[in-house]
């Protein structure tokens, strides 16, 4: 009997286009080891600066890339990972929401009962998730990523496991997305029967050219995928999971889930469709279309219907999805367009495929979208945080945030209802506003597509949950404040340092979402050159 | 050899119904834990599939995913099952319909 020779080569490994995730899954490790060897609990603030720097550190890193070299698809791993501008733009807007989110979590940790160095590290192991998902060539990467970012938020949520709230919310938080990676898996299972590989590339190159029959394998295969994507980034009808959970999360928690992780879960969106599966766009345009026109209608009208501000919002965050859907599913003479090959260097025989349906203008759009809606959650549930620990519930578990104990918070705190008018009006897509650009590209690469019937319900959308915000503004400015009761002496937790009475960290993070919202909002062209350019290795 | 051949296809169909089992289980049945046996029932179709596939096409890709799988799989019981335990020891014999506070 002949030995069998078993050759291994292991591929290529590009450490540079891996740093910004060996940075964050770095620091994540080393914070968990030194906290849980340090000889008494750390301090709070080392695992904030940890968080800090080591998310500026990873988005610092990206950005230099970007500037480095030209934005062609740079992969690794035998292809398994493209770094590229569109990976790189959504890793630096992952690094400010870590930093961002650690700021704001900084004064409310001890409120939540959670650990410090514990929620430090899980957030940086799912901001990893989130930059794998950002870059990942091949599905099994991409469901990797996926279950990182995932499975850290479920223990991020129940970390606050103190209050029967967040409990409730991480179990159906867990079990819906368990159900729905469940349906990715099986997407993938199918994507990879009918065509005999998981590498997007490779996908795309079997697909492109290819003369087949109608593929049933491979339909249902992109439909378990689109439902898998669509529980992550909360479009309707797999949304329902998203209002309970974004109420029950702590603050700072929620406003990560509803940035970064679905900026994540949409950058895997667009990159599976584009890349992947662009050859059968005509398959899966007019499902998106469905999906943006649901999310649009329900997420704005269940969005008046709140009567708590962060239920709300996790409505509005539900009716910003379906406007990224309009930008994604914005797709221009499907199929038709020329498919371009990059050989790429390093890759010897290996032919990168890069599929194009002609919508880089819609899915640069969504980008931008992506962008300028995470800074407004961000900042706006940073808002809701500060007012959090300012409200006294009468037990743990009422409605901390409604619309009534929102009153006369103008008068008691000027500068805050401010900001959140800013956060909210951007949201509402106000000129002079990110929010507003924002949709504004939106809609005209839905009219450019000729979607004129999606982009007139964009617009109706628009102002309809346009009115859910201003009930908000409204009640924030009414002259008589019901909620005087309830307002906890300011000086309650001392030892931190404040600013006018409210906690500096959290100061900070929203002063950032609010000036990266209007400073988008009044000179918006830069950050829509960065997504057009970001788009090119998707949708050349 | 005579009467039935095996051949992928009842692999794949096996599979397809274990996730489906699994699936409606998960939907139909109330007990936490029972519905994160039912998870994994799920994924174990899905392994399923991967591995008729990949026997079809002579690839050992197929067989590395169900490796990831796996992992993945094991790495998300530990958490489910450290949910399920803070859910039933803050209340002993809770189901998911109890889990109903948050709502509107």
């Amino acid at each position: 009997m002949g030995q069998v020779e078993i050759a291994f080569e292991a591929p290529a490994v590009d450490w540079w286009v891996l740093t910004p995730q060996i940075i964050l899954v770095g620091a994540a490790l080393g914070l968990l080891l030194v906290a849980s060897l340090a000889p008494r609990a750390l301090p709070g603030w080392v695992s904030t600066i940890t968080s800090i720097a080591t998310g500026a550190a990873a988005a610092i890193v990206a950005a230099v890339q970007w500037a480095a070299r030209d934005l062609a698809p740079r992969p690794t791993l035998n292809g398994a990972f493209v770094s590229d501008g569109f990976s790189l733009l959504l890793t630096v807007l992952v690094g400010a929401g870590v930093v961002m989110t650690a700021l704001v979590a900084h004064s409310a940790l001890d409120r939540y009962d959670m650990a410090p160095p514990e929620f430090a590290a899980l957030l940086l192991a799912s901001a990893a998730g989130a930059v794998v998902m950002a870059g990942a060539n091949d599905l099994i990467v991409l469901f990797l990523g996926l279950e990182s970012l995932s499975i850290a938020l479920y223990v991020l949520i129940a970390l606050a496991g103190r209050r029967a709230s967040a409990r409730e919310s991480a179990m159906k938080y867990f079990v819906l997305g368990a159900f729905s990676s469940a349906f990715f898996l099986y997407g993938i299972a199918l994507v990879y029967g009918s065509t005999g590989s998981t590498n997007l590339s490779g996908i795309g190159g079997f697909l492109f050219g290819s003369i087949r029959e109608t593929d049933y394998l491979l339909l249902v295969g992109i439909a378990l995928l689109l439902v898998g994507l669509g529980f992550k980034v909360a479009a309707v009808p797999f949304h329902f999971w998203a209002p309970d959970v974004y109420e029950g999360a702590p603050s700072p928690v929620t406003g990560y889930l509803a940035s970064i992780a679905k900026a994540a879960g949409f950058a895997a969106l667009a990159r599976v469709l584009y890349v992947a599966v662009a050859e059968q766009s005509t398959a899966w345009a007019p499902i998106l279309v469905g999906l943006a026109f649901a999310t649009l209608g329900v997420g704005a009208v269940m969005a008046i219907c709140q009567n708590d501000v962060k239920r709300m919002l996790a409505y509005s965050s539900i009716s910003h999805a379906g406007f990224v859907l309009v930008g994604l599913s914005a797709v221009v003479g499907s199929g038709e367009s020329a498919q371009w090959l990059v050989r790429v260097a390093g890759e010897a025989s290996r032919v990168v495929t890069y599929g194009s349906a002609g919508g880089g203008d819609a899915v640069s759009a969504a980008v931008f979208y992506l962008v300028a809606y995470s800074f407004m959650a961000l900042g706006s549930f940073a808002v809701l945080s500060v007012v959090g620990a300012e409200l006294r519930s009468p037990e743990p578990d009422a409605s901390t945030h409604a619309f009534s104990r929102y009153g006369g918070l103008a008068r008691r705190r000027p500068v805050l209802a401010l900001a959140f008018t800013v956060l909210l009006l951007a949201q509402a897509g106000i000129p002079f506003t990110s929010g507003f650009w924002a949709k504004v590209e939106v809609i005209r690469a839905s009219i450019g597509a000729e979607g004129y019937v999606l982009a007139a319900v964009a617009m109706v959308t628009a102002v309809v949950s346009a009115f859910a915000y201003l009930r908000v503004v409204l009640a924030m400015y009414a002259p008589e404040g019901s909620a005087d009761g309830d307002l906890r002496a300011p000086a309650a937790r001392a030892g931190r340092p404040r600013w006018g009475g409210l906690p500096l960290t959290s100061v900070f993070a929203i002063s950032l979402a609010v000036a990266v919202t209007a400073v988008v909002g009044v000179f918006p062209q830069t950050l829509l050159e960065w997504s057009r350019e970001a788009v090119l290795s998707i949708v050349p | 050899m005579s009467g039935l051949e095996v051949t992928t296809g009842w692999y794949l169909t096996l599979g397809a119904m274990l996730f489906l089992i699994g699936g409606t289980g998960l939907l139909v049945r109330r007990n936490p834990l029972i519905m994160l046996m039912c998870v994994e029932l799920m994924l174990n179709g899905v392994n399923l599939s991967f591995i008729a596939f990949a026997d079809r096409f002579g690839d050992v890709h197929g067989h590395t995913v169900v490796l990831f799988v796996l992992v993945v799989a094991a790495a998300e019981v530990v958490v489910g099952l450290g949910l399920v335990v803070a859910v039933l020891r803050a209340s002993p014999r809770a189901t998911a319909d109890d889990l109903s506070a948050l709502k509107g």
